[in-house]
């Protein structure tokens, strides 16, 4: 009900001020019936949860992985493994097309194929004690298939690990106060690692205490190095970011997890949980106003400085994490399955996790959404484009049609602390204005919103090294698993050598694109930011492709359109979004486009073109455009394989009369009981009231 | 009982329940959920010493890295 009226208002309030809480509201109403009726729907009907089916934790519960868990602690250790940096990003960028196709996009998206995608590989992984998806697709689809999603998984991690240390960097080049507070968390991590090591062991709640608060006063200690002699120090340039980032990583990777892996995952899990508590609380209580359009003319013309592309397929690349994503299928194959107590809660895990990433996704549109539009593309337009000064800044947003003083400008940057704003894309850096709008409204006011602006560029920072450290470390494994396929050495992931030269080539492959991101004349995240889309779409191209083998062979093809309508769409955008990126003839959009025309003018003598300033840049344009086009093309490539093997699996299960065996663990029985829900329901309290008592006689009779 | 004390009662329970939970999701909770896996499926075997077990517990992370997204 209040669903209804809160979309009606949304779609009523043409022209008119709307307030963020309605978004806010619509979403939450909709995911509310979706998990009632849908969720519900896919679990007893579709998958058909068996609760007296033991789950691998119970099976083969040995203490460690395998460990039957509370259906509350797994939810939020399931959230905070799946959500990070990624819906933060996305829906920003996606702004520049007006709040509505981000909005209904996360929230259509979230319900029809995000959640359910999560949930049905969570549900599958399970019944097979917790394979990957990689492993599944392997046994259950064929070799093929297999070695397309181990190939599809390490390059999307390392575009991945570029897109969001890029990120990072857009964030942190020239400003002392984030930088320093960021390089503050190093020490912080050692410092956490080596407590709860050698001085308190086990005592993690009160070591992570320790580290939010130094965490915090890192923050304010940034205010107060960007105002003295260290400033310069501070003062990074986006290469020597670089150079520090791909240090750190490869540093990271290789150190023990214990001395900063283990307690940045601590520290990450608590400031994860705590910022969107506060954030969801602070909407509601600050009631904002969206500034954007429900739809601007990027849209529809494709032209948007921040990304190329029209509003199909780039809105359904761009976000991905909130809506649909791939790498959601990692984790619900992961620790996830060999944790989860009974079979019907993988609808409150798998579904309800991705619902409240959705959530999240949703904030984040929100927050860049009241942000005045002259400032949002004077920060997301590529730098060269905007040039060196404010005017020139004020100048180019007024070109597409927005408006923005330097003054307003200067006005903005002041209030954050910050040297200037023009021309800091990657996302973070918007999202952190909007984040302090936000929060200074109802903490602090205007005096607070340098340090909540910090603040939430610190939070976002921290998520993404943290993302850093465990991707470089998984792609590592990875790398080493595959090579010692071949080379039984290699894949002892103990021996040095092997842990050096493996965890070099992972650092050497993100940072190249980073470095290329970083130099690049046409802005990096803009390039890089759809590609990234691709490989997370693919992905969940893949898991899906997997699901609906899986119903299909287990001889539930009447349901099979659950998995197969939502890899239809994915299969659709992703192949429409490189098709275009591979052939479209406008360079804006097509990557080799972009490099016969930069081409042809280095051959025509011509030694500028568009923001490339030199025939070096331009060069470089070439060769990046090479690369990325490339990749594109090797993105779909792989799509097709896995979807033409998969439909080979699906044919050859109906003709053999509608099922073929899977490789389904055997059935075993619980002897567990725990509620399905995240609330016990009373019905459920009841029973374990009764299951309480009768413990109670049972341990009680002999005596 | 009283009302007033049958509420306090309720509300400890509920407060030592949810802290219980908070513990258990920081990971701080490893070491009694090792103990209460010992006792009920090896009962009678020794156990690892506290801080052996958290030494390993981390350790063992260090082959097992685990996926988290974006």
């Amino acid at each position: 009900m209040l669903g209804a009226i809160a979309w009606a208002i949304i779609a009523l309030i043409r022209g008119e001020e709307v307030s963020a809480a309605w978004l806010v509201f619509a979403a939450v109403a909709s995911y509310a019936i979706a998990y009632r009726f849908y969720a519900r729907f896919i679990a007893y009907r579709v998958l058909k949860v068996d609760d007296t089916r033991a789950t691998p934790a119970e099976r083969l519960d040995n203490g460690v992985d395998y460990h039957p868990t509370d259906r509350r602690v797994l939810f939020g250790h399931h959230f905070a493994a799946i959500a990070g940096a990624g819906p933060l990003v996305g829906p920003v960028l996606a702004a520049q097309m007006g709040y509505l196709p981000g909005t209904i996009w996360i929230i259509v998206g979230v319900i029809f194929a995000g959640a359910v995608q999560d949930m049905v590989v969570l549900f599958f992984s399970m019944r097979r004690s917790g394979r990957s998806l990689g492993q599944m697709a392997r046994e259950e689809i064929g070799p093929v298939g297999g070695a397309a999603a181990l190939i599809a998984v390490l390059a999307i991690m390392i575009i991945l690990l570029a897109v969001l240390a890029l990120v990072v960097v857009n964030a942190l080049k020239g400003s002392p106060w984030g930088t320093f507070s960021i390089a503050m968390t190093i020490p912080i991590a050692l410092f956490m690692g080596f407590y709860l090591r050698y001085l308190r062991p086990g005592r993690v709640v009160e070591t992570s205490v320790i580290g939010v608060a130094l965490l915090l006063l890192a923050i304010v200690g940034g205010g107060w190095v960007a105002e003295s002699g260290l400033a310069d120090t501070f003062t990074l340039s986006g290469e020597a970011l670089v150079v520090s980032l791909v240090i750190y990583g490869f540093v990271a990777s290789v150190l023990p997890v214990w001395m900063l892996l283990a307690p940045r995952d601590y520290l990450s899990a608590f400031m994860k949980v705590g910022v969107v508590v506060l954030l969801a609380v602070s909407i509601l209580l600050a009631w904002p106003t969206l500034q954007t359009e429900a739809f601007t003319d990027f849209a529809f013309n494709g032209q948007g400085p921040v990304f190329a592309g029209s509003l199909f397929p780039f809105v359904f690349i761009i976000i991905a994490c909130g809506a649909l994503s791939g790498f959601h299928a990692l984790v619900s194959s992961g620790t996830t399955p060999k944790m989860i107590m009974k079979e019907s809660q993988v609808r409150v895990i798998g579904y309800g996790g991705m619902l409240t990433e959705s959530f999240v996704a949703v904030m984040a549109l929100v927050a860049a959404c009241i942000i005045d539009p002259g400032l949002y593309f004077a920060m997301n337009m590529p730098g060269t484009v905007l040039g060196d000064t404010l005017e020139s800044a004020s100048a180019a947003v007024a070109q597409i049609g927005f408006t923005i003083t330097p003054d307003q400008l200067a006005e903005a940057a002041r209030a954050v602390e910050e040297e200037t704003l023009v021309g800091r894309s990657g996302g973070a850096p918007t999202l952190a204005v909007g984040i302090s709008y936000i929060l200074s409204d109802i903490f602090g006011g205007d005096a607070f919103q340098a340090f909540w602006y910090h603040f939430a560029i610190m939070f976002e920072a921290l998520f993404i090294l943290t993302t850093v450290d465990a991707g470089t470390r998984v792609g590592r494994f990875m790398l080493q698993d595959t090579v010692g396929n071949v080379w039984k050495k290699a894949g002892d992931v103990s021996w040095k050598p092997g842990i050096y030269v493996s965890s070099a080539i992972i650092v050497g492959a993100w940072g190249y694109f980073l470095w290329a991101g970083v130099r690049d004349p046409l802005g990096g995240i803009n390039q890089l930011f759809p590609l990234f889309g691709i490989a997370n779409q693919l992905l969940a191209a893949i898991a899906l492709a997997v699901c609906t083998t899986l119903l299909i062979k287990s001889g539930r093809a009447k349901w099979a359109w659950v998995t197969l309508v939502p890899l239809a769409w994915d299969a659709v955008v992703t192949l429409t979004a490189s098709w275009q990126k591979v052939f479209s003839s406008d360079p804006a959009v097509g990557f080799f486009a972009q490099r016969e025309q930069f081409q042809n003018a280095l051959e025509a003598g011509k030694t500028s073109l568009g923001t490339a300033k030199t025939p070096e840049q331009m060069e470089q344009v070439v060769f990046n455009t090479t690369v990325d086009g490339v990749l594109a093309a090797l993105f779909a490539i792989l799509v097709v394989v896995i979807l033409v093997d998969a439909a080979r699996v699906w044919i050859k299960a109906l003709r053999s009369g509608g099922t073929l065996p899977t490789h389904e663990d055997p059935y075993v029985e619980s002897k567990l009981w725990a509620p399905s829900g995240l609330i016990a329901t009373a019905e459920e309290r009841r029973i374990m009231k009764e299951r309480e008592t009768k413990e109670h006689e049972a341990a009680g009779a002999p005596s | 009982m009283t009302r007033a004390s049958v509420l306090t009662e309720t509300l400890r329970t509920r407060f030592r329940n949810a802290w219980r939970l908070f513990r258990e999701f920081s990971g701080e909770r490893a070491y009694e959920i090792y103990l209460e896996h010992r006792r009920r499926h090896h009962p009678g075997e020794p156990v690892m010493s506290e801080r052996e077990f958290w030494r390993r517990h981390i350790d063992a992370r260090d082959t097992d890295p685990r996926s988290t997204c974006c």
